[in-house]
């Protein structure tokens, strides 16, 4: 889901930008006070996993591929905030670096990806494991649960970003300038591949990772 | 071992697990993501490439674009399969070392 340049009108484009401005300001401001020199490592590696598990394309068979973004996982271990600047600087590094993603669109992206989908993740994770020891299985479904919520978030509001454009934008003669598809295809497409493939990837990623993380030290995944 | 040790031991399986991201939806004969696709593939969808599109497709030319090296592009599996593994290895190392500083220049003092 990452949307590429030219897919997005100028109005859209615009306002993700002006959206994610002060939502990276507070994250800064927030993780400032929050996160401790010891987490620091984590963030470094939290960032490179979601970097590297966005690289794992799952094909449909004869149509096209997804994949996970990890974004859940490491709004588990380091909460939200912290999560989206390390979201951030993955989906930054791939629109610059590799292409993916484009440099009009990274408000856009990053608001879907780095935003809401960890944010939407933390707060399920946080209220499916409520009083959970930290050692229970209750946790790692909570986590396998948040993410395929999280992710599927992020790929509705990735779908209404497409299927807007063409009636943000078009000639006279109805050709769409941007997205050529409207809301009619690219909710249920986007929403529809994900819900039924990519989601339980990074359902199934979130969960083994938690699982392998609270046997190793239970705290992590408070 | 630390745990953040253990982590990066995963991360270099997963680097060098990376190819499948390429080499199952060539398998599966899947095309590109929905929406990402390029102008051509777009003319071939909807019978146009839409003018805006068209204008803004190729804004940037990034420098491992689509983690294959330049001109790499029809050769083969086996050589895109090590460019990607070399492009997971540049993307961890520079997204991990900007987290890392952004972490280091936020993070409080002390504890």
């Amino acid at each position: 889901m990452h949307i590429p340049d030219g897919y997005l009108g100028p109005a859209t484009c615009g306002f993700f930008y002006a959206v994610m401005l002060p939502i990276w300001a507070v994250a800064s401001k927030i993780v400032k006070k929050t996160l401790k020199t010891k987490q620091v490592p984590m963030l470094a590696v939290g960032a490179a996993f979601s970097f590297v598990i966005m690289m794992f394309n799952v094909p449909i068979p004869g149509g096209t591929t997804g994949h996970a973004v990890g974004g859940v996982l490491v709004a588990i271990l380091l909460g939200p905030w912290a999560a989206c600047i390390a979201i951030t600087v993955a989906l930054v590094i791939q629109a610059f670096l590799f292409g993916d993603g484009g440099l009009t669109a990274l408000g856009a992206n990053c608001f879907n990806m780095a935003f809401v989908m960890p944010f939407a993740g933390y707060y399920i994770y946080k209220t499916l494991s409520y009083h959970a020891p930290f050692d229970s299985n209750r946790r790692v479904i909570a986590a396998g649960v948040a993410g395929y919520i999280g992710l599927n978030v992020a790929a509705f509001l990735t779908g209404i970003e497409f299927g807007l454009q063409p009636l943000l934008h078009h000639t006279a003669s109805g050709q769409a300038l941007y997205c050529p598809y409207g809301l009619k295809v690219a909710i249920p497409i986007m929403a529809g591949q994900h819900l039924l493939i990519f989601g339980w990837v990074e359902a199934i990623v979130t969960a083994l990772v938690v699982k392998f993380l609270q046997r190793q030290d239970p705290a992590l995944i408070a | 071992m630390k745990i953040t040790t253990k982590l990066w031991v995963g991360m270099a399986i997963l680097i060098a697990l990376s190819p499948l991201g390429l080499i199952l939806p060539e398998h599966f004969k899947a095309g590109s993501a929905w929406g990402e696709w390029g102008a051509d593939e777009v003319q071939a969808l909807v019978g146009y490439v839409p003018k805006g599109l068209a204008k803004f497709a190729s804004l940037w030319n990034a420098p491992i674009p689509d983690y294959a090296f330049k001109g790499w592009e029809e050769k083969g599996l086996p050589h895109l399969s090590f460019a990607y593994i070399i492009s997971a290895i540049v993307g961890i190392a520079i997204v991990s070392m900007a987290a890392w500083l952004i972490g280091k220049m936020l993070a409080k003092k002390g504890d």
